[in-house]
């Protein structure tokens, strides 16, 4: 039972007219691009959906962009056991705002994955339930994958626990 | 382990605990409860893992792990250094079975680069990717037999293992963190003392694997530290993102050399093993029912092998041989080009992945056209599998988390990156 992306772009703009997106296409790859605001909808649509069932949330990961104007990216790859296909999702977050909702009351997964997409960038996750620093122990002040945290760290922000 | 001592936790992981269960606060559930520490360094947590566990006298109501103990930021120098380069460090993931990282990453290189490997060197790395998933189950079982009790089964894995150590040393000359895939190909032909010995190996494995079973599956103490412990549903399992046989002990028949096939999986011919009852006997059935499918699939890829180049002839992406190099002048620029500055894939992100023996291993890799990654972001199975723990424990004994943590088969090296 293979879909086609074609199918799944169509039923996406039947099923939800108010989700504005793009989508963008690279080594036989769907990506849907879209409004930060519009993420927990459309991954409710694309996990509770009869026809495509994207039921196993593979991986959040983030990127810095470092001089674009939306500066980070969130990318959401979906995987649908039952047409064997994977989805990205990807959207733009922008430095001044960076926050964007949580997919956790949709996918348990989410929670760890978001929690190190905060760990590492400095996203912030409205209405995550668990929010704390996935590697890096609490007390530590920088986001180690920001392109401007050097290569072999700051000397002193990680300073050795006492006794 | 040791009892609750208020300056060693911090506040945010007492706060997570806290709210596994509404309407108690820190000092009401230290009249009738317990906090109590569980590793990093225990040696049934497989490495750094740490469970802070909440206990009513010896039923657990909450478990929080706590990660980053292995943190050796990965995904930062993947950043900083180029593609060739990275290769090694794929090794230092999941260090029980390194072969299968190596795999996972040439194929995403390879696909973000636009390249395929010849047939051969395909075969070879399917040979040496069950092998190494075959090591990884025998680890796996011998460990969790170990961890309940029952000292000598992982003696007899690792004879085993020793065996497909040899094969790796043959292969490649390191019997550990092998590197031996290379981009568009790998290191070394499949020489016939190298395809003997494999024959030699899959000709005895299931003999001695028997014997291995014999001794679990007879002992009583063995099958009920294990029935009925750790049990999770087919739905949960998905939604908490477990992959690998800890998904498929469930009843979700789900991997990705039959669903997403590559290399050439497609061409050959292997049954998903899926239990129903989801718990740590289930997981445990399954490893070794996935060694034996992997046996035979070594088989079918000894016999399968096709002749032909072991590298793709194309000098801007893939590394030259050696003995060319230094003979020949073009070969030396590409091979001094290509280490210099790097292969340079076109502007573009790719996301793969691959059936690695723990779930599913992925890389995400972003490319703006230069030397290096601009960022790799690794999807390890361990790290969420891990996820489950809490759900996996709840409601049991203290004495099961340490089956319940062997049967999940956590590797701490790709769980922390």
């Amino acid at each position: 039972m293979a879909i086609t992306k074609d199918e799944i772009i169509n039923s996406l703009t039947e099923v939800k007219p108010n989700i504005l997106f793009e989508t963008n296409e690279h080594r036989d790859e769907l990506t849907i691009i879209i409004n930060k605001k519009d993420i927990l909808e459309l991954c409710k649509f694309l996990k509770e959906d009869i026809e495509l069932e994207f039921k196993l949330l593979e991986d959040i990961a983030g990127v810095d962009w470092a001089r674009r104007k939306n500066r980070f990216s969130v990318i959401y790859h979906l995987f649908s056991l039952r047409h064997n296909f994977r989805i990205s999702v990807k959207t733009d977050v922008d430095e001044c705002d960076c926050s964007i909702d949580s997919i956790s009351s949709v996918f348990k997964v989410a929670n760890w994955q978001e929690r190190e997409v905060y760990d590492m960038f400095g996203i912030s996750f409205n209405n995550h339930p668990d929010l704390r620093r996935m590697y890096m122990p609490e007390e530590f002040e920088y986001y180690p994958l920001r392109k401007e945290f050097p290569l072999m760290g700051i000397p002193g922000s990680n300073p050795i626990p006492k006794k | 382990m040791d009892t609750f001592n208020k300056e060693e936790f911090h506040p945010k992981i007492i706060e997570a605990l806290l709210k596994a269960e509404n309407g108690l606060t820190i000092e009401d559930s230290l009249e009738n409860e317990m906090i109590l520490n569980m590793g990093p360094q225990h040696p049934a947590t497989h490495g750094v893992l740490r469970l802070v566990l909440r206990l009513d006298g010896e039923t657990i109501v909450a478990c929080v792990p706590e990660l980053g103990y292995l943190h050796r930021g990965y995904e930062k120098m993947a950043e900083n250094m180029s593609y060739i380069e990275f290769i090694p460090h794929t090794d230092r993931l999941d260090y029980i079975a390194p072969m299968c990282n190596n795999v996972a990453y040439c194929l995403a290189v390879e696909k973000l680069a636009g390249i395929t490997a010849p047939p051969r060197a395909q075969y070879i790395r399917m040979m040496v990717a069950e092998l190494s998933r075959i090591a990884s189950h025998l680890v796996a079982m011998g460990s969790l037999a170990m961890d309940v009790g029952a000292l000598t089964v992982f003696l007899w894995t690792l004879r085993e293992r020793e065996k497909i150590l040899d094969i790796w040393d043959l292969i490649c000359g390191a019997r550990f963190t092998n590197s031996f895939v290379r981009i568009g190909g790998v290191a070394n032909d499949a020489y016939p003392e190298v395809i003997a010995k494999v024959k030699w190996f899959i000709g005895q494995f299931d003999e001695n694997l028997d014997e291995c079973e014999r001794l679990l599956n007879t002992n009583r103490i063995f099958i009920q530290r294990l029935e009925g412990i750790g049990t999770i549903s087919k739905e949960l399992a998905l939604d908490i993102g477990m992959t690998g046989p800890n998904l498929r002990a469930t009843g979700v028949e789900f991997d990705l050399r039959r669903n997403s096939p590559y290399l050439f999986y497609n061409e050959i011919d292997f049954k998903i093993p899926t239990y129903t009852e989801g718990d740590c006997l289930a997981r445990y059935f399954i490893r070794i029912d996935e060694c034996r499918e992997s046996a035979k699939i070594v088989k079918q890829v000894v016999d399968k092998m096709p002749q032909g180049e072991i590298r793709l002839n194309q000098p801007k992406k893939v590394l030259p041989e050696k003995r060319e190099i230094y003979t020949k002048m073009e070969e030396l620029i590409h091979d001094f080009m290509i280490i210099d500055s790097g292969i340079n894939p076109p502007e573009g992100e790719i996301y793969s992945a691959v059936e690695n023996p723990k779930g599913e291993l992925g890389f995400y890799l972003v490319s703006k056209g230069d030397g290096q990654p601009w960022r790799c972001k690794i999807r390890s199975p361990s790290f969420n599998n891990l996820q489950a723990i809490p759900h996996l424990v709840k409601g049991y004994m203290i004495s099961d988390v340490v089956a319940i943590v062997g049967s999940i088969d956590p590797i701490m090296g790709e769980a922390d990156k």
